[in-house]
């Protein structure tokens, strides 16, 4: 085993930057955002980077490495060949503040536009295995991964029509909890705009917490919109037997 | 050491990444994959010939492709029964939550993989306005129940035999392909949601526990969807071979009791 690993880190902001290599040695154990802190103490003490918990559950450590999001506190470098280069890059979708650091301040812009869980009157009790449900979704540790590697905001940048996958957890979790009465179905079709996503998945394939955001809360609410919006089955048996 | 590197920020042209890994492999598969069943269902339904094994002597054995067999007196030569039926099951996987992903990141590129760059493109609107036609999928689903006990019923026929109940190859081949249809169906995330995805509160309606159970089996299902949906549509081709090849005497059917 080599003693020594290869980095190629991004450094710059949002208007330029280059790779600049650096080479650090390797011990047992190590991840990736080790070695981003041996750089920091032995090459660059002013290579910026986002941690917090080292224990991924902070969701701080958000980047890209050899390509792939990842938080970089979960990714061993025993994964990586010996003689590899390792190269970490900003998240592309977020505008960089500086090299490793980006500004995620447009998901707490879109947190906003959320109907807060409005609870229902009378009775307030449910059961365990109804809260099951809505559990995987409380898992989110908003590492922002999800909303990087979704192409609608990655590729296409379409920040002021859609709010991306961590933002349809969010109202899953409101949506189907069984003491919520709010209706989010217009918001969803509307200004969150669920039709943008065309289910291919990378969210999923990301999630540090192995949240099965597009089978479990993206797809259900999708049902949820053709229920209200795109069924004339369904509009007619509401109307008949009076549904809202 | 510390050595400079020029290097872009951002990828713009189609498949620029900087993935390490083999990530085409995924899409050129399901390209290659659909592509040859897509040929395949295609030449064999327009080829409207050997779809069907009714001879005196064994069981009746028909094509999952042909099935249910629409004939009428006067009709064209050139109308195949295949292309009558074809679009109800063809239109289920079209328009299904996996296939949906398969043939966005295989065929069309939006996006190839995760994190891998697409073609420019200025006006994308994913599933809004052209594609706003695959909220149908919950009613080709209704038509997706209905071939399943068709071709239930296919696997009864094939099972009958002059001298009474039996079973050969073709029959056990059949059966597969029904039993991978069903898994395939009720894996299905409209019947997840129609079953009882919708409820919210499962002890709040009528039913709800149960409604509650049957969602909850059909999401162990669901988890496997890309599988049920792949090996039934491999069946589904196969079955078709074999009733072909039978029915050229190129195969034969062995009965097994």
């Amino acid at each position: 085993m080599s003693n020594v690993t290869t980095l190629q880190i991004y450094r710059g902001d949002n208007e330029s930057g280059e790779m600049v290599e650096y080479q650090v040695p390797r011990n047992p154990g190590m991840v990736v955002l080790d070695a981003v802190h041996k750089v920091q103490s032995i090459h660059s003490p002013d290579l910026a980077v986002r941690w917090n918990c080292k224990a991924g559950k902070c969701g701080s450590c958000s980047a890209e490495v050899n390509g792939k999001p990842k938080l970089m506190c979960m990714d061993r470098l025993n994964k990586y060949p010996d003689d590899a280069t390792i190269s970490i890059r900003p998240m592309k979708t977020f505008p960089i503040v500086k090299d490793l650091v980006c500004d995620v301040s447009w998901n707490y812009e879109v947190n906003k536009k959320i109907p807060a869980f409005k609870i229902r009157k009378g009775e307030r009790k449910y059961y365990q295995y109804e809260a099951d449900r809505v559990q995987e979704f409380r898992k989110c540790i908003e590492c922002f991964l999800c909303q990087n590697v979704c192409h609608v905001l990655r590729e296409h940048q379409l920040k002021d029509e859609f709010c991306g996958p961590r933002f349809l957890v969010r109202v899953a979790g409101l949506e189907m909890h069984p003491l919520d009465t709010e209706d989010r179905s217009e918001l969803l079709k509307n200004e969150l705009g669920v039709g943008l996503c065309n289910i291919t998945k990378c969210c999923t394939e990301v999630c540090p917490e192995s949240i099965a955001i597009t089978d479990n809360a993206i797809i259900p609410l999708k049902e949820r919109v053709v229920d209200r919006f795109f069924d004339p089955l369904g509009w007619i048996a509401r109307k008949l037997f009076k549904k809202t | 050491m510390m050595t400079k590197v020029a290097a872009p920020r951002t990828a713009t042209r189609l498949g620029e990444t900087d993935r390490l890994d083999l990530w085409w492999i995924g899409p050129l598969s399901v390209f290659l994959g659909l592509s040859l069943f897509i040929v395949y269902a295609t030449f064999r339904v327009f080829y409207n010939a050997h779809y069907v094994i009714d001879t005196a002597s064994s069981a009746y054995l028909l094509s999952p492709f042909y099935s249910p067999l629409i004939l009428w007196d006067g009709m064209p030569p050139w109308l195949s029964p295949g292309i009558l039926i074809l679009w109800a099951p063809g239109g289920f996987r079209l328009t299904c939550y996996y296939y949906r992903k398969a043939y966005y990141r295989a065929f069309f590129l939006d996006p190839p993989a995760c994190g891998v760059s697409e073609s420019p493109k200025k006006n994308y609107t994913g599933e809004t306005r052209l594609l706003l036609f695959q909220n149908i999928h919950r009613y080709f689903l209704y038509l997706a129940l209905l071939f399943l006990i068709i071709l239930s019923i296919d696997v009864g026929y094939s099972c009958i035999w002059p001298d009474g109940f039996g079973m050969s190859i073709g029959s056990l081949v059949l059966l597969t392909n029904v039993v991978l249809l069903g898994l395939y169906t009720f894996s299905c995330h409209s019947l997840r949601h129609l079953i009882g995805g919708k409820i919210d509160c499962y002890s709040c309606v009528a039913f709800g526990h149960t409604r509650h159970k049957m969602w909850k089996g059909v999401s162990i299902l669901n988890q496997k969807h890309m599988y049920w949906a792949w090996a039934s549509l491999f069946m589904v081709a196969f079955a078709d071979f074999y009733i072909w090849m039978v029915s050229t005497g190129t195969f034969t059917d062995i009965r097994i009791f």
